[in-house]
């Protein structure tokens, strides 16, 4: 029975590393278009 | 193709709330030596398929780029590897997580599954910190030739259970492994779900690489044209000076 912890942690790590993952794409994508408004901006 | 995106997602979506659903319900019978911990293979396996799935996409792009120099092919490569890498850390992860009820302890030191699988991930992490920290012209001629090699570890790996004696199990397939046709079904279904899932992570990743690249050329043009207006400004002083 005290296994089951274990089995929820393996679960919720999983998800925890692509949430990570997707956020800092999110971040990424947001610096990117930022960068290219301004770049446009000063043309 | 933009509409197509979060149709997938939401499909995606559906697909690995059912794998979730099959991986924790009763319909998939529970293990009789290890109780349901041994449901952390649902998560566990998939992640290894992917990530190997990945590893082989980014050999054949790094192969490709390095005989036709196709940027499209560089773009594949560092996609596949990066997102190969976050596959291959939740292997990392959940496999100790698994390892600890049923072993007793996290790791095995000297394992050649665990070891070959750790190896892997640091040759993968190493090809992206070069690609990232690099600013040399032959970086990503570098990169491939780097991914061709590291990819000698994915057999390794995969085969590794098969020839040599390590605490981890078994293959559930092939190999003289065998598994329940539920718990099998299920296996496949998360597999399947998780590689809907890394072909929509993929997708997003090429984009942003493109966008990248995009903004790279922006600034290369700006700092062209900057240049450009510089000597024109310095031309007639020049002259004037003489």
């Amino acid at each position: 029975m005290n296994a089951i912890k274990f089995l929820f942690a393996a679960y919720i790590a999983t998800w925890v590393i692509h949430a990570s993952y997707i956020g800092t794409l999110v971040l990424r994508f947001r610096r990117l278009r930022q960068e290219l408004q301004e770049l446009g901006k000063r043309k | 193709m933009k509409r197509l995106f979060p149709i997938l997602a939401v499909l995606t979506a559906i697909f690995l709330a059912y794998a979730l659903h099959l991986a924790l319900s009763k319909a998939t019978p529970t293990d009789a030596l290890q109780g349901d911990v041994y449901r952390i293979i649902y998560y566990h396996v998939p992640s290894a398929w992917s990530a190997f799935l990945l590893f082989l996409i980014n050999f054949v792009a790094s192969v490709v780029y390095l005989i036709r120099r196709s940027p499209k092919a560089d773009i594949v490569a560092v996609v596949s590897a990066e997102v190969g890498v976050v596959f291959c850390t939740i292997v990392l992860v959940t496999g100790p997580i698994w390892a600890r009820p049923v072993w007793g302890i996290w790791w095995a030191p000297g394992d050649i599954r665990l070891t070959s699988t750790l190896v892997l991930w640091l040759i993968y992490v190493s090809y992206l910190v070069l690609r990232r920290f690099s600013s040399s012209a032959q970086t990503q001629m570098l990169a491939a030739a780097l991914a061709v090699f590291g990819a000698l570890d994915v057999p390794l790996v995969y085969f590794s259970i098969w020839f040599f004696r390590t605490q981890h199990p078994q293959p559930v397939i092939g190999g003289g492994g065998s598994m329940d046709p539920p718990m099998l079904h299920t296996l496949l279904i998360s597999w399947l779900a998780f590689l809907c899932f890394a072909f929509l992570i993929c997708w997003s990743r090429f984009r942003l690489e493109l966008l990248k690249r995009e903004v790279e050329q922006a600034h290369a043009m700006e700092s062209l044209v900057g240049a450009g207006e510089s000597a024109k400004a310095s031309l007639p002083l020049s002259r004037s000076s003489r």
